[in-house]
């Protein structure tokens, strides 16, 4: 950079017409800011004053209320958001202490093949969500499950349709989420700083504890909040799964949006939804200023 | 690194054991019948059910769409940040973490009140020929829309990490300095140097739109993943047969993605 500068002082002012000024760069982020405004933001409006309105059935007319809101931090709405939450801290602490060594394991094979198949197997896996996932634990680790029947799992107290049963199924897809969000970073991380480390006497762990954690540590907390994020959304898996045996925020929206819902709280799926979107931005707002931190050493 | 591979040998076979038991798993569910012994039924019967072919046909239209429309937006975005516009950095990134603490469940919540405007208080403007349009059951582009903004959170984190690896304003001045035009130093430099992102990124979207299902059912519409559900509830080997189906589906395509990517990077590889 101060290279590119002191050549830029000391060059004779010869040809400055041919050094034209750059196209002004938030041109090119105008249509992406236009883009977010009407698709996300019209919508997440839209969320917002619905969870703090209550129409009238008799007139009507809609009046603004906290109401929603209220209602959807009680009884049985409240057991599902906090059920959510600890799902999600739980699975999402898990898939990141997990993901690290396997993206680790990745990064360092010196196989291309093996590299590139776990990535794009990560790719696939990360996205495999939903329905398709939940009926393939189903088929393994169900009450009639091909391990399940073979192993006796029954008679040691296991059942799928449980807490313990869900983190095992949501790791399925968060491990590799992780893989995916930290093998750029690992890449990343350059072999002078082990050398250096070595040659000053540091064993591996004292490397990883001093060197490789800190400068790692902002993209493993991104990737414990996209982690946290994706278990905190999942909702297919569940609804498929559990039906109701666990309790989870997404299955109790989905409920209401289809209308089951007592006369006047129509508007609860807005409000609970408004619940999930506090909850995960106050991880983001945890996240984002302690990213922005230690960014530096990986840029 | 010798002494390292034992450990990683380690890691990759529980990591192996965990992910690939439950497919396998789901294979012997699927062919080994209780009572019928071995049986592809499963198999050929999906085949022949309706509404496999359509449904498939509208879930990579939609991927093809989504994954256009997010790389037309943020391509430009992330290299500008790097060149000209740093400021905007923390603007655009929160705007990309945003969807990130709007779940899917809550954002389709927002989008049927915003989508039931239109009937109510829009039918008299021109507008609402708008909002039919995008809710046009054969190409539905409300789910673009959704999905592109479900997308921006990965994508702008591939494309970041990318960029971060490649000095863009060192190859834009190369570039410019040769005589390439703006257009031409992004996509005859930059791009290239990307191509790793690029692919990342397109992996993630169409895994993310293939895999669908909160939006596109309680919006209404059934590309595969609602059809999944539909069909699949029915019988229990059929549902997981359509399961292991729908994940080797998945697989192929991102492998014919990945393989395409290493082509394109021999033939352009320092030409």
């Amino acid at each position: 950079m101060t290279a590119t500068l002191t050549g830029v002082d000391v060059a004779p002012p010869a040809a400055p017409a041919k050094r034209r000024r750059p196209v002004p760069g938030w041109l090119a982020v105008v249509p992406l800011l236009v883009f977010t405004a009407i698709a996300f933001g019209v919508p997440a409006l839209a969320m917002l004053n619905g969870a703090f309105t209550v129409k009238d059935q008799a007139t009507g007319a809609s009046s603004y209320t906290t109401g929603n809101l209220t209602a959807s931090l009680q009884g049985a709405y409240l057991t599902a958001l906090t059920g959510s939450v600890k799902l999600s801290a739980v699975s999402a602490a898990l898939g990141t202490l997990l993901g690290l060594p396997l993206a680790q394991a990745v990064v360092t094979s010196r196989s291309r093949a093996v590299r590139e198949a776990v990535l794009t197997a990560s790719g696939v896996l990360a996205n495999f969500g939903g329905v398709p996932l939940a009926f393939a634990f189903v088929a393994t680790l169900g009450n009639a499950g091909v391990l399940t029947v073979h192993l006796h799992l029954t008679d040691h107290g296991w059942d799928l349709y449980s807490f313990w049963g869900l983190v095992i199924v949501y790791l399925y897809f968060l491990i590799p989420l992780m893989v995916l969000t930290i093998a750029p970073a690992l890449e990343g991380l350059r072999t002078q700083w082990r050398e250096a480390a070595q040659n000053n006497g540091a064993t591996g762990v004292q490397y990883w504890r001093h060197v490789a954690l800190p400068v790692l540590a902002p993209s493993l907390l991104g990737g414990l909040v996209l982690l946290f994020g994706s278990a905190f959304a999942a909702y297919a898996t569940a609804a498929a799964m559990v039906g109701s045996a666990v309790p989870l925020v997404t299955l109790q929206i989905a409920d209401a949006l289809s209308g089951n819902v007592l006369v006047g709280q129509e508007n609860v799926a807005l409000a609970l939804s408004l619940d999930m979107v506090l909850v995960a931005g106050l991880v983001m707002a945890v996240y984002l200023p302690l990213q922005r931190r230690s960014a530096r050493w990986l840029a | 690194m010798a002494r390292l591979k034992p450990w990683r040998w380690a890691v990759f076979g529980l990591a192996a054991l965990y992910f690939l038991v439950p497919l396998a798993a789901s294979v012997v569910f699927t062919v080994d019948v209780p009572g019928q012994g071995l049986t592809a039924d499963a198999y050929t019967e999906i085949l022949s059910t309706d509404g496999f072919g359509s449904s498939l046909l509208l879930s990579l239209e939609l991927a093809a769409a989504t994954i256009a429309v997010v790389l037309l937006l943020l391509v430009p975005a992330t290299v500008a940040l790097r060149l000209g516009a740093p400021r905007l950095r923390p603007v655009v990134e929160v705007v990309c973490s945003l969807p990130l603490v709007v779940p899917p469940i809550a954002f389709v919540a927002g989008i049927s009140t915003v989508l039931k405007w239109g009937p109510d208080h829009l039918s008299h403007t021109p507008l609402f020929q708008t909002f039919v349009a995008i809710q046009n059951p054969d190409f539905p582009f409300v789910l673009v829309l959704a999905y592109v903004v479900m997308a921006l959170p990965f994508v702008y984190r591939a494309l970041d990490a990318g960029l971060r690896a490649v000095d863009v304003r060192t190859l834009v001045e190369a570039a410019r300095s040769c005589g390439a035009s703006w257009p031409q130093a992004l996509v005859r430099a930059v791009l290239p140097n990307l191509r790793g992102a690029l692919l990342n990124s397109a992996f993630l979207t169409l895994a993310l739109v293939l895999g669908e299902f909160t939006v596109s059912h309680l919006l209404g519409f059934t590309p595969f993943a609602v059809w999944i559900v539909n069909v699949g509830g029915e019988q229990a080997q059929l549902s997981v047969a359509v399961s292991v189906l729908s994940l080797l589906l998945t697989w192929l395509l991102l492998l014919a993605l990945a393989s395409a990517g290493g082509r394109s990077r021999t033939t352009a590889s320092r030409g």
